[in-house]
Order: C-alpha cells, then structure tokens, then sequence
C-alpha cells in the first residue's frame, strides 16, 4: 500500500516536472502573443535554433559561458532582424498575417538552423546528473530526477526574471499597450518596433533557456522544435495572455497527462493506449468549452 | 492582331511538328538510375543523411574506381521525404521513370513508405528494396514479386534477439516465468514484431507487455514509471530517433540496467547513444553489420570519394553505424544489377530485369572479401520465393564511447518465421485476389 501511495506520488512529482518543462516553452508563446496578439508558430523552432547556435558555438572550441552569451546575442540579433523584416510591414494588417508571417518563419529557421549547424545529433552535458536525487531518495523514498529539480528552478527563476521585468518597468506596460491595439500605441508615442524587439529578444531568451534544458535531455536536433507540441494545450488550459497561466497550465497538463497514462491505461488492462499523448488535448478541449479564454487568459468581449 | 494570331499559330505548329519529327537514334546513355528518396530534414535527418550518404557514396566510388557497373555509370536523384508517407510516395513517382530506363530500384527508408510503395513497385515493375525493414511477410517472393526485405526482415531479427536473450539466460528453457518488456514507436514499423513476440512469449513461456510511444517520443517518463513497476528481466527497445536516448535516459533514472536493454538496429547508432551521454553504457543492439572504417571497401570510399571532396556525408561519419548501413545497402544493390546484367547484358536495364538480379543474389564469403566488404557483409542467397536471404544478426554493445561486436553471427528461428510469413502472405494474396507465382519454374 505504501509503494502505491509512493508510485502515485512518483508520478505525481514526475509529471509536475515535465509540466514545468512544457511551460517553458509555453512561455515564449505567451510573451510574443501578449505583445502582439498573435500566436507564434515558429516558437519551437526558436528553441531548435536557439540550441544548435549555443551547441554550434561550443563546438568551436568556445567555453559555456561565452558561447551562452553569443548564442543569446544571436537570438537578440534575431530579434530585431525579424522585426525588421518580418513584422514591421505587417504592422495594422489583420493577424491571420503576422500569424501566416511565423509559419514562414518557422521553416526559415529549421532550415537556417539545419543549414549552418548541420542536422547531426549533439549531446549537450549541462553538468548536472539525470539520475534520481540521492538525497529525495534516502530521505523520501522517492525517485526524482535531479535534473528535473534543477529544470523546474531554471524556470521559476526566468519566469520571476520576466514577471519582474514585464510588471515593474515601463517596457510591460508599453507592452500591453501595444497587445490592445497598435494603432492606438502609436499614437500615444510607444515605439512599437523597440516593443517587438524586445518581446522577441526575450522570446529568443526563453527558447535559448529551453533549448537548452530539453537538448541536455534529447540531444540537440530537429525534434527540440516537437516540444512546441507539448506547449499548445498548455496554453489553451493557461491562457494565450498570462506568464502565470503559462506555469498552472504546465503543471496541470504534466501532471494529469502522467496520472492518466498510469491509471487510465493500466484501468483499461492496455486497451487504451499512448494515453498522454492524446490526453492534454482532450483536457484543452473541454477547457475550451466552458473557459475559452484558458484558466488566467483575458476575457474579451468585441463589439461586432 | 490577325497576323499576329497566325504567327503565333505559325510558331506553334512548328514547335509541334519539330517535336514530332524523328531525331536521329541516340546511343542509350550507359547509365543507371537510383532515386534517392533521402530525409535530411525533419526528426530522423540523422538516419536518412547517414544511410544515403553511404549508399551514394559507395556508388560514387564504384563510379571513380570501376567506371561503374561493368561501365555503366551509376545515376542518382534525391528527393527530400522527411519521412513523411505522403511525400515518400510523391518522390517514388517522381523518380520512377527517371534515367535512361527508369529506376533499377526504390530503397523507401522507412517501414510507413515501404507499406505505401510496394504495390506501387509491383504495378510498375520496380523492385521496392527495404534492407532490414519493411512488411515481415515480404520475404515470400511468389506473392510479393517486387518486395525485397533483404538480408533480414524485423520478424527474423525478433527471433534472433530472443535468442540472444535465451543466451544470456543460459539457455532458452530459462526463459519460463521471465518478464519482458516491449517499447515500440507507435508505427507501422514498430508495431511490426508485437505479433511475433507474443507467438514467442506462449512458445517459450515468458510473459511480454507493449508499450507504443507517440511519435517523436520526446518524453516517456509515464511509460518507464510503469516498467519500474513491473520490473521486467528485459526490455526490447523499437525505438527511432529521439525516442531512443529519450527511452534509455529514462530506463537510468527509474535505475533499470542497460544491460538488460535490447535495441533493434534503429535503436543501435551512434547518434542514438551520444545525446544519452553516460547512460547509454552497457546498452545492447542488434545489427546486420558492424561498425568500423577498418574494410577495404570503407578505405576506396575514402581515397576515391571523400580525399577528393565528392562525399556525400560529413567525412567524420564514415564508419558509423548508419553510414556503414547505407555502404551495404550500396553493395547488395549494385551486386544485384550485376549479377542482371550477366543475365541481360551490360546496358542499363529494367527495374524487372533487375528484379530478377536481386531474386539470384549471391553474396559468397569470396564474392564479399573480392568486394572489399569482409565482415561487413553477411553472405546472401535469395531465391523467387525467398526474398530475404540472409537472416542472421549481430548483437553488439555500447561502451560509452563505440559500439563492440559482443556476439557472433545469430541465425533467426525460420522454423517459425518462414510459416508464419507464408500465413501472412496467403492471407495477403487471398485479400488482394492474387495468385502466387509458381517458383518451381522460376529461371
């Protein structure tokens, strides 16, 4: 009986940890979208760009730390030049655009990514151990990865580094301005360019982060832009417009995803198969239904 | 404007009739033509580059070093498939008809693409060759013409590794009572061996679980929460891709030994165990060659190709298991055409002509050494009705570093696969209303 309860706990613990790493993927969505009200569909392959920069500079015989700043000095520089290129022509157009715009930029960056770096498998050795903490296991008979501990910190802190900086500087508050309306942004004197730059810098920040911590756990190759997949019901059950929604919803899908796996499954004797694979959806599904704007997502209500 | 229309009428009719007028008889171009339905984008790049790379550069090298097959230069055109289905069949159209008399073969890369293409390959005389994938039941030639699952199909690599696993055991009667663990993409290639092994589970007693994985396999941690719990004895990896390190990182973390885990041979690359760092040690996979520049073979490749910057894969991957693959892939398939040209004459030749060089294949432990490919190759002999030929399999063992050959050649149990993929085939041909061929009159 102690082993269930521990084995349920197991899983428990196990899938709020994989929630944490969804949500940081999650989070890149909800910064581009709270800036401009678009869902960014080339998120996941920031993330594989992103890694294979960092890897690709490693490689060349540069240290961690100074490859960590070229590779985020990179996905800055990558910023500005999508704003640039991409989203200040589209300023005011309709968002179907912006959103047509990142599905371009998508397969842009898997291949720019593939292309400079080549599409061989790395590994990425962030020095820390994917084994079960010794010390959760003596003290709680619990087997929980180390590295899962230190991904859920990674983060909690970038998110209270973005939380801190979205609400306490004038850059937030230009940014949700900016979210409501563009034209209106404009007109009061926001500079819309710097805004997207920024947002997308510190997109580029989040898929560099995530990047890494996934690619430490895949390898560094094309499925780091897959995990965008773990992000979308995370999203609709969170809300496309909250850093917070971002994290609950993480938990939330990790969590149950992994509880229904286990149980639902093994309660049906395998006759349902793969369950965390179709499982999130259904649960964004029903969320859907009776809260579409997600758990912490913004009710809006358009005059028509 | 009236002018102009009968100019443009004019124009055209000249244009007509030129196409139409007969050109002087050209000599057919002493080439043959290999499409290469390659995936170097999308989450197995690294399979598809390295595999093809191989090949092409194995017929690069036959190319620079014998003029081609006894003169006849090989020809070859990518297309991109990202091993997706639905563009595999696309690039299989695409570049049947291509070259001076369409394609000698099609290597799809991909069990999905196999399903999709063979029947395609049959209607159009174009042997579909899947070497060490595909339909199991494929290895019955008098009802699968144009399907080659050459030297050996999944079901035979199945038996084999049940075999290795009696070994280990210290015998096959020790499998009695012993649990087992099945971990497979959830596809068509994965799904291929659950058949198979349940046959074997009540044939020697042991118990077997499935547990499919969702494609790309990012993140398996409820599976192997499962497999702790069950603790099996041994877990069978059928894994692709990311699933592979996904799954052996996995297997670390909930403590089960890699010495217990048993790959398939696209669970069996490098690239399948670097990105799984320290936790890759001690995991075994099967294979049907070995890894290793040290064949002669793998040394022309390197003088003729690669030292004068015509390779077709990174130089560093020479010798690595998908690469080597690919160079097999390469032998088997250009030793196939020569032996149809002795039949048909050295000229380019027919996807059915070539057809009958793969159903004559024979790869002497001579004929191998002569190809520089000793140890590389295992010795094949197909025949009409057996498309397979081969059968046996190596296991071999990660040492964190390299892969090491840790067993001899093990020969798959056709006692039972052989009748249960003529079962499959006869169910097969009743399906589609097709009559076996008779092989007792095949020339």
């Amino acid at each position: 009986m102690a082993s269930d309860l521990n084995f349920f706990f197991e899983v428990l613990i196990g899938g709020l940890l994989s929630g944490v790493m969804y949500s940081l993927v999650a989070l890149g969505f909800v910064l581009i979208y709270k800036a401009s009200g678009v869902f960014n569909f080339a998120q996941g392959s920031m993330v594989l760009f992103a890694a294979l920069t960092f890897v690709g500079i490693m490689e060349m015989g540069v240290p961690f730390w100074p490859a960590l700043l070229l590779a985020l000095i990179v996905m800055m520089l990558l910023a500005v030049g999508i704003e640039r290129v991409v989203l200040r022509p589209l300023v005011n157009q309709p968002q179907i655009s912006l959103f047509m715009a990142t599905i371009g930029l998508s397969y842009l960056l898997e291949g720019l990514g593939q292309g400079l770096w080549g599409t061989e498998v790395r590994a990425l050795d962030l020095g820390i151990e994917d084994l079960p903490n010794e010390w959760i296991q003596e003290n709680l008979s619990l087997q929980i990865s180390t590295f899962d501990i230190f991904s859920a910190a990674s983060a909690a802190a970038l998110v209270g580094l973005l939380a801190l900086f979205f609400n306490k500087t004038k850059v937030g508050l230009a940014l949700r301005a900016v979210a409501d309306d563009h034209q209106a942004a404009l007109a009061v004197g926001i500079p819309l360019q710097h805004v997207w730059a920024i947002v997308w810098a510190a997109a580029g920040l989040v898929a560099l982060v995530a990047g890494m911590l996934w690619g430490s756990r895949l390898g560094v190759q094309f499925s780091l832009s897959l995990v965008a997949l773990k992000a979308l019901p995370v999203l609709i059950l969170g809300g496309f417009t909250s850093v917070a929604g971002a994290i609950v919803g993480g938990l939330i899908i990790g969590a149950s995803e992994k509880l229904a796996e286990v149980y639902i499954g093994t309660f049906t004797g395998g006759a349902i198969a793969a369950v965390e694979n179709w499982f999130p959806y259904m649960l964004a599904l029903l969320f859907l239904l009776v809260r579409p704007q997600g758990l912490f997502g913004e009710k809006i209500i358009e005059r028509v | 404007m009236k002018k102009t229309i009968t100019a443009g009428l004019a124009i055209g009719a000249a244009l007509i009739s030129g196409a139409a007028t007969p050109t002087p008889v050209q000599a057919q171009a002493m080439e043959q033509f290999m499409p290469i339905p390659i995936y170097r984008t999308g989450p197995y790049a690294a399979g598809g580059t390295g595999y093809f790379g191989g090949m092409m550069d194995y017929m690069a090298m036959v190319n620079e070093k014998d003029g081609g097959v006894n003169g006849v230069k090989m020809t070859w055109e990518e297309c991109e498939t990202a091993y997706d289905n639905a563009r595999g069949v696309e690039c299989y159209e695409r570049l049947k008809g291509k070259g001076p008399t369409g394609a000698a073969m099609f290597h799809p890369l991909s069990t999905g693409i196999t399903y999709s293409t063979f029947e395609k390959g049959t209607a159009d005389k174009v042997p579909v060759v899947s070497m060490g994938y595909g339909r199991g039941d494929a290895m019955v030639g008098s009802v699968f013409p144009y399907t080659f699952p050459l030297v050996t199909t999944y079901w035979s690599q199945n038996t084999a590794k049940i075999k290795f696993i009696g070994m280990k055991e210290g015998g096959m009667d020790k499998l009695k009572g012993k649990k087992l663990v099945n971990v497979y993409h959830d596809s068509a290639y994965g799904k291929e061996t659950i058949d198979i092994l349940n046959k074997q589970a009540a044939m020697y007693g042991f118990e077997v679980k499935h547990f499919p994985v969702a494609h790309p396999g990012l993140d398996q941690k409820a599976i192997w929460l499962q497999i702790k719990q069950i603790a099996p004895d041994w877990v069978i990896l059928r894994g692709w891709g990311v699933m592979n390190p996904t799954a052996i990182k996995e297997a670390a973390r909930i403590g089960f030994p890699r010495e217990k885990m048993l790959g398939v041979w696209w669970s069996g690359s490098e690239e399948d165990m670097r990105p799984a760092g320290t936790a890759a040690k001690g995991f075994l996979a099967a294979g049907f060659h070995p890894a290793g520049k040290n064949f002669p073979v793998l040394k022309d490749i390197e003088k003729f190709v690669h030292a004068k910057k015509k390779g077709n894969v990174e130089t560093e991957r020479m010798g690595t298991i998908y690469y080597n693959r690919g160079v097999v892939s390469g032998i088997v398939s250009l030793e196939a055409i020569r032996i149809a040209q002795e039949k048909f004459g050295k000229k380019p030749l027919t996807g059915e002509q070539i057809q009958w060089g793969l159903e004559n294949l024979n790869l002497t432990a001579a004929r191998i050494k002569a190809l520089g490919a000793e140890g590389l190759v295992q010795p094949l002999k197909t025949s009409c009705n057996d498309h397979e030929g081969g059968g046996a399999v190596k296991f071999q063992q990660w040492d964190g570093e390299k892969w090491n050959v840790v067993s001899d050649w093990i020969e798959a149990d056709k006692a039972l696969v052989r009748p249960l993929a003529e079962e499959s085939a006869a169910k097969y041909a009743k399906e589609k209303g097709i009559t076996p061929r008779d092989c007792s009159k095949a020339m």
